[in-house]
């Protein structure tokens, strides 16, 4: 190889693909140092990132741990036969899933930005700043501490919550034992813990709205609602539309962290969600190949939602995240 | 500016309407604080607990003599230190060629790690993967999946980007390689964003339970979450509720447990000036599109 870029050519005279590869050779050897840097990155990658996509293969065989992935015998798609068409369980995770994100969507996704519009109609600046400081706190906390938190705070015989809701003559409820009223507490204690958070980039992208939009807008007689309407949410639009990208690819993220640290068996029927279902079939009761079949599903879906509404709100004029 | 009545009236509202969104979010914290230090009767008293009465410490002195705790709180503090240190060295050498614009196949190189973001192998084959990496019941388990958190390293990149080119051409002249700009220009400059990303990343390692329950059964390599967890989740702790002495500490198990959620967020409420100011302007540099 060395020798061969020792030979003297003239440039005029090489084919152009032998050309090309030695002017990349070229700006290899310029960029060496950073290519070393690159190199330790690339190989953690292709372990720690790519390694668990070839596992995948996994999800089409008879897995069996002394055959190990690859000698491990195809199976025709059973797993997937299995879940779309026999199994009993795959639609209700599917169903809880879709369900328990949709109602985050719904409730937790406008939640900040409502916050953010509140917080930047305060003319105390002060309390501004201490109500922002105070409501980003239960965002450093895990799902571990904040469930601790949750069941005494939720608790039907000692917890305030319930003790409030005493005061109205209602009788003490089990949120996070009973089916009626599980889902609705996950989304509650999420919007908990994320709200204060979740203003941040909204917050960012108030503070950099020209003010002069809105002495024009008062101008035209505009008030605080129309000022609202047509000039601060039009220049938030950006900022959202990414946001929601984001938010419906991870649709089938119900919240492993935090459902799997409140919910029991009471509320399966209602709770259990496909990465739930995935850690208890699949590491606890050992179904490795269905589960990983599960789990390449719920991928290919997020993966096809974010390519999905990316190109939608691209289509709509907007900017994407890719 | 000069307010009307209407105003006034608004501002009012809308202060106690916020006032009471921030009591919803701290109180929580104040009773679980409360009812740490309370006696048997009065943590089980229904209703609010704005401060301990009727103080008897049994549920502090019963957790802080269990080994385990210490164990925990050993093994989360190195992971934290060791996990923060060299996610942010690999997190700059990613970030660093990679918003170099002469890198020959930049784009490829940004496109196969962007990738990752968007997918993954999923839970089962990352357990398989670690456990033929005989990474089972072994520290580095904790430290080395979760190494470089793309989006961290995304933003630091943009960060790198945005350092004017000329400050390293200078350099260049002098004779400097690409590896020393990096130490001796470019991080010195990123002080801010590092210290950002650095604790973006001590707060996952801190929080971090999940690994402990699936990758680890050794207890002393066990994390403080775990033992948390084992403790206010599933209450299945048999030693610090007394049920294998038979002790009389089963009436103290809502204290106890209270006692326990304190003790692991007592660090990050220290640390929580900190975060805030650094946490919130990274934030902002991330909400910038890569």
């Amino acid at each position: 190889m060395e020798k061969a870029h020792a030979v003297p050519f003239e440039s005029a005279n090489i084919p152009a693909k032998q050309s090309k590869f030695r002017h990349t050779w070229r700006e290899y050897k310029k960029s060496r140092y950073l290519l070393l840097m690159l190199l330790p990155v690339l190989v953690w990658y292709a372990i720690f990132c790519y390694g668990p996509m070839y596992g995948i293969l996994i999800a089409f065989k008879d897995y069996s741990p002394v055959l190990g992935t690859w000698d491990s015998p195809w199976n025709n798609f059973a797993y997937f036969d299995y879940l779309f068409n026999q199994s009993p369980e795959f639609p209700r995770i599917l169903k809880n899933t879709v369900i328990i994100s949709g109602l985050n969507i719904l409730f937790g996704f406008p939640a900040p930005i409502i916050l953010a519009l509140l917080l930047n109609e305060l003319r105390i600046s002060w309390f501004k700043k201490m109500a922002q400081s105070i409501s980003y706190l239960p965002h450093f906390f895990s799902w571990v501490v904040l469930s601790g938190i949750v069941f005494l705070m939720l608790s039907p015989s000692t917890g305030p919550v319930n003790y409030v809701l005493g005061w109205f003559g209602i009788d003490p409820i089990y949120f996070l034992g009973d089916t009626r009223y599980f889902r609705f507490s996950l989304v509650i204690t999420n919007i908990w813990k994320e709200v204060g958070w979740g203003t941040i980039v909204y917050l960012a992208a108030l503070s950099g709205i020209d003010q002069t939009l809105y002495e024009a807008a008062r101008m035209d007689g505009a008030n605080r609602w129309k000022q609202t309407w047509h000039v601060t949410l039009p220049s938030m639009l950006p900022i959202i539309s990414i946001m929601f990208i984001l938010s419906l690819g991870g649709i089938l993220n119900a919240g492993f962290d935090q459902i799997y640290n409140l919910y029991s068996p009471a509320v399966f029927e209602v709770g259990d969600v496909i990465d739930t279902y995935v850690y208890r079939q699949g590491i606890v009761n050992f179904q490795m190949g269905l589960t990983t079949a599960v789990g390449l599903f719920k991928n290919v879906v997020g993966i096809t939602l974010v390519l999905g509404t990316n190109y939608i709100v691209k289509k709509m004029g907007q900017e994407g995240v890719l | 500016m000069k307010m009307t009545s209407g105003e006034k009236g608004f501002q009012v509202i809308l202060f106690l309407f916020i006032l009471l969104l921030c009591v919803i979010a701290i109180y929580p914290f104040i009773h679980i604080a409360s009812i740490s230090f309370s006696a048997p009767k009065e943590a089980g008293r229904f209703g609010f607990h704005w401060f301990p009465r009727d103080i008897d410490l049994f549920s502090w002195k019963q957790l802080l003599t269990q080994k385990k705790i210490w164990i925990g709180m050993r093994n989360t503090t190195l992971r934290t230190v060791l996990g923060t240190v060299l996610s942010l060295i690999a997190m700059a050498l990613a970030a660093y060629p990679l918003s170099r614009k002469h890198l020959p196949h930049r784009s490829f190189y940004t496109m196969i790690i962007v990738f990752t973001m968007f997918f993954s192998g999923g839970l089962i084959p990352t357990y398989l993967l670690i456990r033929d990496l005989h990474l089972l019941n072994n520290f580095w388990v904790y430290i080395l999946p979760g190494l470089i958190p793309t989006f961290s390293m995304l933003i630091m990149r943009n960060f790198f980007m945005t350092i004017p080119v000329e400050v390293e051409e200078s350099a260049k002249i002098d004779g400097a390689n690409d590896m020393r700009i990096l130490w001796s220009i470019i991080l010195p400059l990123s002080k801010p964003v590092l210290a950002t990303l650095g604790l973006w990343a001590a707060v996952a390692n801190w929080n971090a339970w999940f690994d402990a329950i699936i990758y680890v059964t050794d207890t002393d390599l066990k994390t403080i979450q775990f033992f948390l967890r084992e403790v206010v989740v599933t209450s299945a702790d048999a030693e610090i509720f007394g049920r294998v002495t038979g002790a009389a500490n089963l009436q103290y198990e809502t204290s106890i447990k209270a006692a326990t959620v304190i003790f692991a967020v007592v660090p990050i409420l220290i640390a929580y000036p900190f975060l805030q100011k650094y946490f919130v302007k990274g934030t902002m540099v991330g909400s910038l599109k890569g």
